[in-house]
């Protein structure tokens, strides 16, 4: 049961820590065109 | 069974005729233009696109000349200055069928010269493209992308990309963090229903998984409940609550008495619930959101901005000395030179020349109109045939076209509106649960019992049934090409009773085709259309083109163009003249012969040489491919057609009793439309108006629920709820039904999960009121019932050709079948 003290302070960070990548990658567009991606190993000399 | 073009995979009707080595091997084309961009591909070293394509390619098409778009004014509309000297504008990108041909363009554009960043956005079909404006012009570009057989139209930039974006962007963040407080909360939440009283877990655990679940519910409410409070706040301000009072009441007072109970350390905690509830209406919400953006762009495609500009003389006497402004800048007194092929930029009156005039766009009359010397024209009516001088007297918004669209605008703001089935249902519902839980708190003095109804019955259920129905149903019509604009037309489109059709450019292609044709002569029916087809070959006339086919033409010399009459010409035989029966007359020396024609609507085109009268022609404005397909279609479902135009009465009549359409109105000018569907609508019918045009525009506007097909005017689109956008022009209106049977689909879906999720509710109040619904039921009975309604939601997106009723089935074949017309 002990370990939970640290484990459950730990999960709620990881989750905060994982909506951030999502919010720099939201930011940074990486959502904008979710097509073009899987088309583009298609394309490698490009 | 011919061999399919290599490009674009229609049949090869002329084997032989057109091949060239591309990729690896010789290939047959159907034509010299899929040949010629085939050649265009393999030429820049693009065979790849061939090899990675999903779809056959468009097969090229004739388009405008791109060279207005040089002029300076024209310039500083859509492109931006982008540093070094560059300029940078976006193309929207049409005729793209599949990621091979955004990649084919891309690869076009980046090797133009003169263009130095060219990235093609594969979600939006839209390009942007930087050049150096010392190296090449706009229109160069665009001729680029055209050699491979697509097209691109500088892209309006009024229009807001950045606030779709930043739309687009807020929703998937608000969606994300409630999936994954949603998640982790539910973590949080299993290990205290799993103990259910049994005392394995520690009170101290349980307080510290409280903590973290509070913890990330937090987050929740701040980040992604900002649409229901501010939908919840605008329902209470008008006294109107909707579906998101409810939800917001849910929330406040789930997410108040969870944090109570986790700071005091007594009573339950719904944390789970909540995030849930609110990570499923995201769901719902960025779906919707998606669907909407999608049809936007497709209509976009449509709003592409083109230039009106007009040819102004500095000298009226000199008509040499023409200089390019905008339309809207012409004052009255303005001597303005309209050439051939172009739109009348202001209303007034011929100085000189003489040509005809397509008007059918202000008045639905499909037949040119001869117009000489002190004739009036109006603005938006094409000149057909000659240069001509008018001299302006009105423009830009004294113009009559700009009174139709003022009329739009008039009758937009009166729409009759229903009122929509979510609504009157939530209306019920918020009363039914704020009553039960006061009085569950007054009955058992317990706020925990209230705390209970209000997070079980949260409309979840209720919430997403109309809009996951009707977004599925609108990625359905974007499938068929349709654009859907505004998703609770379709609950109108269902419940519709009459049906208004215009007739030209919406049951007709507003272009005539050759209906028959009877010989006075010696000359036999071939010969006489040989004549005909070679005095007609150069003419840009409406009538002249029911002429174009296919078809050996007689050998002629000297072709005279009589604008307003016909054409004059020498062949083998002496002098051909074609055209109006009174100027085949001065060579025939004689009066026309009788002749009795095959239909009230079809137009006579005489032939006729020095010996006498060769022949008269039948053409009639041709119908669409699908209009008999889709009126009986219409009709079979229970609609009552009404034909309303614009046209001659007697025309209107003929094409009426042809499609076995019982009521109809000829010669209705755009403000007797209008009257006739108030009328109807008077009497309480709900109607829905298919048409296409200017004139349509205020009729669009005014009726219940309006369609409009995707290549009319600007104005006809913007008033519509459904635009026909299907690629293939012969399966556009066939569109239009398939717009009834899938709106018919997706409200029959919708009433069954309002049906489900009332009766969810209706079971799950008097128990929580009676406090038997602890947090788990509450979190258990949400998840239930609104995957069902989910999963039956997501059959709106269903395949047309099942189980909807013999019609359904055949509008669908018949869209399969038109591939073949192309």
């Amino acid at each position: 049961m002990e370990s939970l003290i640290v484990l459950v302070p730990l999960s709620v960070a990881l989750v905060l820590l994982t909506g951030w990548i999502f919010w720099r990658a939201l930011a940074g567009g990486q959502f904008d065109d979710l097509e073009r991606p899987g088309t583009d190993v298609l394309s490698d000399d490009r | 069974m011919s061999a399919a073009c290599f490009h674009c995979g229609l049949p090869v009707d002329a084997p032989g005729r057109w091949r060239a080595q591309v990729a690896g091997a010789v290939r047959e084309f159907c034509c010299a233009g899929c040949e010629a961009v085939a050649t265009a591909i393999a030429a820049g070293g693009l065979e790849r696109y061939y090899e990675t394509r999903t779809a056959p390619a468009p097969a090229p098409q004739p388009c405008a000349p791109a060279a207005a778009y040089d002029e300076p004014q024209a310039l500083a509309q859509f492109a931006a200055p982008a540093g070094e000297g560059l300029l940078e504008a976006t193309l929207i990108l049409e005729r793209v069928r599949c990621a091979a041909c955004l990649w084919l363009v891309e690869q076009t554009l980046a090797r133009t010269p003169g263009v130095r960043r060219a990235s093609v956005n594969y979600a939006t079909h839209r390009a942007t493209v930087a050049w150096d404006p010392r190296a090449t012009r706009p229109s160069a570009i665009i001729a680029a992308v055209r050699a491979i057989g697509y097209d691109a139209a500088p892209w309006d930039p009024q229009r807001q990309t950045l606030v779709e974006r930043d739309e687009r962007r807020a929703a998937l963040w608000r969606l994300f963090v409630a999936g994954f407080g949603a998640m982790q909360t539910m973590m949080y939440a299993f290990p205290a229903y799993i103990d259910e009283g049994a005392g394995t877990l520690a009170p101290e655990a349980e307080n510290l998984m409280r903590w973290a679940a509070f913890a990330l519910t937090l987050p929740v409410l701040i980040f992604s409940c900002g649409p229901f409070f501010a939908g919840a706040a605008r329902e209470i301000r008008r006294l109107r609550p909707g579906m998101d009072t409810p939800i917001a009441i849910g929330i406040a007072a789930g997410f108040s008495a969870s944090a109570w109970a986790t700071f005091t350390g007594a009573g339950a905690v719904y944390f789970d619930s909540i995030a849930m509830l609110v990570f499923l209406l995201l769901a719902a919400r960025y779906l919707e959101l998606a669907v909407r953006q999608r049809a936007a762009r497709a209509l976009d495609r449509l709003a592409r901005w083109v230039p009106e500009s007009a040819l102004r003389l500095r000298d009226p006497t000199d008509p040499g000395s023409v200089e390019r402004v905008a339309a809207h800048a012409l004052v009255a007194g303005d001597r303005v030179l309209v050439p051939a092929g172009e739109r009348v930029p202001a209303d007034g009156t011929v100085e000189a020349g003489s040509s005809t005039v397509d008007e059918s766009l202000l008045t639905g009359e499909p037949a040119p109109i001869a117009k000489s010397a002190g004739a009036r024209v109006a603005a938006g009516t094409l000149n057909l045939e000659q240069p001509i001088v008018v001299r302006a007297e009105r423009a830009g918004s004294g113009t009559r076209a700009a009174a139709i669209a003022r009329l739009a605008e008039r009758a937009a703001a009166e729409k009759p509106r229903l009122v929509a089935l979510a609504d009157r249902i939530a209306h019920a519902t918020t009363w039914a649960v704020l009553a039960t839980a006061a009085f569950a708190w007054w009955h058992s003095a317990d706020p925990w019992i209230a705390i209970a109804v209000l997070v079980a019955t949260c409309p979840c259920a209720l919430a997403l049934g109309a809009p996951l129905a009707l977004s599925a149903a609108a990625g359905r019509l974007m499938q068929a090409g349709v654009a859907l604009k505004r998703a609770s037309a379709l609950e109108t489109l269902a419940a519709t009773t009459d049906v208004v059709l215009d007739k030209t450019g919406t049951l007709t292609r507003g272009r005539f085709s050759l209906r028959g044709l009877r010989t006075f002569g010696t000359a036999d029916e071939a010969a006489c259309l040989a004549l005909a087809r070679a005095l007609e070959a150069g003419a840009t006339h409406p009538l002249a083109r029911a002429f174009d086919g296919p078809g050996p033409r007689a050998p002629l010399s000297g072709l005279e163009n009589h604008p307003g009459r016909g054409i004059a010409a020498r062949g083998d035989a002496g002098r051909v003249r074609i055209g109006t029966a009174a100027f085949c007359a001065e060579l025939a020396g004689a009066p026309a012969p009788e002749a009795a024609p095959p239909d009230r609507a079809a137009t006579p085109v005489w032939l006729a040489d020095e010996r006498g009268w060769l022949a008269v022609f039948w053409l009639e404005d041709a119908l669409r491919a699908d209009a008999a397909q889709t009126v009986r279609a219409l009709a079979q479902s229970g609609l009552r057609l009404h034909l309303v135009s614009g046209d001659r009465a007697e025309a209107v009549g003929a094409l009426a009793s042809r499609l076995e359409i019982a009521r109809f109105v000829g010669g209705a000018t755009p403000e007797e439309k209008i009257a006739y569907v108030e009328r109807l609508q008077r009497e309480g019918r709900i109607v829905a108006m298919v048409g296409d045009g200017l004139n349509d525009a205020p009729v669009l506007a005014r009726a219940h629920a309006a369609i409009a097909i995707g290549s009319g005017a600007d104005a006809a689109q913007a008033r519509a709820d459904f635009v026909l956008l299907a690629e293939r022009t012969e399966a556009r209106l066939a569109a239009a039904a398939e717009c009834f049977a899938v709106a018919r689909r997706a409200m029959r879906i919708v009433r069954q999960n309002f049906a489900w999720a009332s009766a969810y509710n209706l079971v799950a109040l008097p128990l929580a009121a009676g406090g038997f619904v602890g947090p788990w039921e509450a979190a258990l009975g949400m998840a239930a019932s609104s995957f069902i309604v989910v999963l039956n939601a997501a059959r709106a997106a269903g395949g047309a050709a099942t189980g909807d009723g013999p019609w359904k089935a055949s509008s669908s074949s018949f869209l399969c079948r038109s591939r073949s017309y192309c």
